[in-house]
């Protein structure tokens, strides 16, 4: 066993913080609940910065554009980037898209495709859930029709975040409504900038603007379906698993514990001991800082795993859903400890951390990125413990 | 960073699961169990002839030669098995405090027995054992609660506090259990396990009894508790990964409603729940044995272990007795083995609020 990071590993992350230290001052991190568009693109300049010095598709292969380094150092980057709470963009491509036409796609595509996401220069959202299909979502519904030398689309797809900024939609759509419903899915990478896609605007109790995209009769060239024809669930499922270490959610969630945690050591309301010191809080405290703890050695295991060369599955589950409901203990430990406070919201002058409790505590409803927990709870007994379904 | 086991720690692990299967079925726990000393030779002496009583102890004293990692590995499947006796009295707190005694004379008498299983070594202490100095030299009074094994022990070591106006910290010192004037009470306990009250009445103790030097036994102590508790949670981690596989294997085989009851959401939350409490703890347990292994600061690491091992035993006893149900309210089912020695765990050195309360809240960035 060895929970240690190599010499080298550990030059990287002093690298990447002396960089970040330069490069993010205080006031443009993001608070919780509260992201502008100025933020935003803040973060796409961090991500263009972080391109240059050939890091931020550092666990990518060197022919695509990307560092070449392990899924150690992707995790190293990524909990950094949170904890520094840049605000955050590109990793749907980075994370999903990219690997994928790795994969599955054509020489092609991948010359197409893949330098501008290692470069920085594209945002992608993912279609994947639409109004009638979240947990199910092998029985989508969304159409696309071959005509010749194009697919046409009909349909909607739903929950799209980064949608406003997004150049292409990586989309799962049924190709063959006669086969069972695994097995009539594909893959496609859509410009949003194609006739007949429109956006509703769906915003997000964390102040994210949303979307539910419209497709009527959109014509994508055949040249936008990434890998075989009705094979796009099982090529989707399989790259999901690229990135799942969690570990940006996580540091995202630890700045603010650590913040929240000197708060509470700082502050001393009514002019008596700090609130760290009240032995009701000093327990709270201990028990998210274990809660913490617990979650970064999950999100590391599954780190460590890809960059063993194994495909986590269950482990992958286990940490995201210990993530998500660790995230909603803190700020629900938060908001209790700081009573009335809890409620003042960023803007007003005497809301604790800029905000950033009641911004984390809208945040932490969100129990269902990636599979909801139950969804979660299932894969961990169906495949992690064998359980029938 | 790599959270591997070594091949020959798998080895280690297949091994002992293998022997254990074989030795020590819970029908021998349960024979443990109605044994007045709570043991049973015959095993004793077949782990000894392992090596298992000497896993980290030097090959000059007996054992041989492993790192607390690989302590951690077996006390996995010793803890799996309900395996009887005072393998963590003896052969982890005491030898750990004789190791770093410094008191060769001491090393010499009573490592190599503890290692091949001939001599029990336990450890008492509390608020009212003390030390103190007269005109004949040093003598032990006092007692102590909650001594486990002293019925079999050959060896007590005493941590015995400062007496007022004597010695300013611990001081260490090993007597012979048999010794004249130290009076053994059973305090009848949960599952039978074999504590006792020890109380020792003016007992004169050589110089040579004492464990490292006067006053400075606290160091010595902790250090061996640490290492204690950590394979006290390995113990408690082997516990409750049977009782997830048990209950897994109970509810696929188990039909209600015409389908197993495995195939109930309810059921499978319950069980995915404990899978997660079991790999959260085995990675807090493994990280606090790595960096003891690696001589770096670990009283957090093993106070988070301790902590969620507790957490970790109620988890695994609800999901125990809800799934298993009815049948696992009789007694001769052996879910109950498994909750009793949880709790035993659980209230040993330092339960859950306890250790919370010792992890550090300093944030470092």
């Amino acid at each position: 066993m060895d929970f240690n990071f190599t010499v080298e590993q550990n030059e990287f992350r002093d690298d990447l913080r002396a960089f970040l230290s330069a490069e993010v001052p205080v006031e443009k991190q993001e608070i919780f609940g509260q992201l502008t568009e100025e933020q935003y693109q803040f973060g796409r300049e961090i991500n263009r910065k972080l391109a240059e010095r050939n890091w931020l598709a550092i666990g990518w292969p060197k022919e695509h554009g990307g560092g070449g380094k392990s899924p150690i150092e992707q995790g190293i980057l990524n909990e950094d980037l949170g904890y520094w709470r840049v605000p955050k963009s590109g990793s749907i491509g980075l994370g999903i898209v990219g690997p994928a036409i790795m994969v599955f796609g054509t020489q092609d595509q991948k010359d197409r495709y893949l330098p501008p996401i290692a470069r920085g220069e594209v945002e992608y959202c993912q279609g994947f859930s639409e109004p009638n299909v979240g947990s199910d979502l092998g029985s989508l519904e969304l159409l696309a029709e071959r005509d010749g030398d194009e697919y046409v689309l009909n349909g909607s797809k739903m929950f799209t975040s980064y949608a406003f900024h997004s150049d292409y939609m990586y989309l799962l759509a049924r190709t063959d409504p006669q086969a069972q419903k695994h097995r009539g899915i594909s893959l496609f990478i859509a410009d949003l900038e194609t006739p007949g896609i429109s956006l509703t605007p769906l915003p997000y109790i964390n102040g994210e603007m949303a979307a539910q995209t419209n497709f009527d009769d959109v014509r994508l060239p055949v040249s936008c379906l990434i890998g075989e024809e009705n094979r796009g669930w099982y090529h989707a499922m399989t790259t999901l698993d690229y990135e799942r270490s969690g570990l940006w959610r996580y540091a995202n969630v630890r700045r603010v514990f650590d913040d929240f945690t000197e708060f509470c050591q700082d502050s001393a309301p009514d002019g008596g001991q700090p609130l760290a010191d009240h032995p009701l809080v000093h327990h709270q405290l201990a028990q998210r800082r274990l809660g913490m703890e617990t979650w970064k050695l999950l999100c590391w295991n599954v780190a460590w795993m890809q960059s063993s060369g194994a495909v986590p599955n269950a482990e992958a589950s286990i940490a995201f859903l210990y993530g998500s409901e660790e995230r909603l203990r803190f700020a629900e430990m938060a908001m209790e400890v700081l009573g009335p406070y809890a409620t003042l919201k960023y803007g007003s002058s005497m809301a604790p951390l800029l905000g950033n409790i009641e911004g984390i505590h809208r945040e932490s409803m969100h129990l269902h990125g990636a599979g909801t927990t139950e969804i979660h709870r299932n894969i961990i007994a169906q495949r992690g413990l064998g359980m029938a379904r | 960073m790599d959270l591997s086991l070594t091949e020959e720690q798998q080895i280690l692990s297949r091994t002992a699961r293998e022997f254990l299967e074989a030795e020590c079925p819970t029908t021998v726990v349960r024979e443990a169990e109605n044994a007045e000393e709570g043991y049973l030779p015959d095993l004793w002496k077949k782990m000894a002839n392992l090596g298992w009583l000497g896993v980290s102890l030097p090959e000059n004293y007996g054992g041989i030669g492993g790192s607390l990692t690989d302590q951690t590995v077996l006390f996995e499947e010793i803890g799996r098995a309900l395996v009887p006796g005072p393998l963590l009295t003896s052969s982890v707190l005491a030898a750990q405090i004789l190791l770093d005694s410094r008191n060769e004379t001491q090393k010499q008498n009573l490592l190599p027995g503890i290692a091949n299983g001939d001599l029990i070594v336990t450890l008492a202490r509390g608020e009212r054992l003390e030390t103190s100095s007269d005109d004949t030299g040093i003598v032990l009074s006092g007692e102590s609660l909650f001594v486990p094994f002293a019925g079999v022990a050959s060896h007590i070591i005493c941590a015995t506090r400062p007496a007022v106006g004597a010695w300013p910290d611990t001081t260490l010192v090993v007597v012979d259990a048999d010794a004249d004037k130290i009076f053994k009470t059973r305090m009848e306990s949960i599952a039978n396990y074999p504590q006792y009250l020890a109380e020792f009445d003016d007992i004169s103790i050589p110089s040579e009894a004492v464990l490292g030097g006067i006053a400075e036994g606290r160091s010595s102590l902790d250090a061996a508790l640490q290492r204690a508790m950590v394979i006290q949670c390995a113990e408690t981690l082997g516990r409750a990964q049977k009782v997830l596989e048990m209950v897994v294997k109970y509810a696929g085989d188990r039909v209600q409603f015409g389908r197993p009851i495995a195939t109930f959401q309810a059921v499978q939350h319950r069980c995915a729940d404990l899978k997660v409490a079991v790999d959260s703890c085995r990675m807090l347990v493994y990280q606090a044995a790595w960096r003891l292994d690696q001589d770096m600061p670990a009283h957090n690491e093993v106070s988070m272990a301790k902590a969620k091992a507790g957490i970790l035993s109620r988890t695994a006893t609800e999901a125990g007795h809800s799934i298993f149900a009815g049948i696992s309210f009789t007694v001769e089912h052996d879910m109950q083995l498994y909750s009793s020695r949880a709790k035993i765990s659980e209230a040993n050195f330092g339960d859950t609020g306890y250790h919370l309360d010792q992890i550090s809240i300093a944030v470092e960035r």
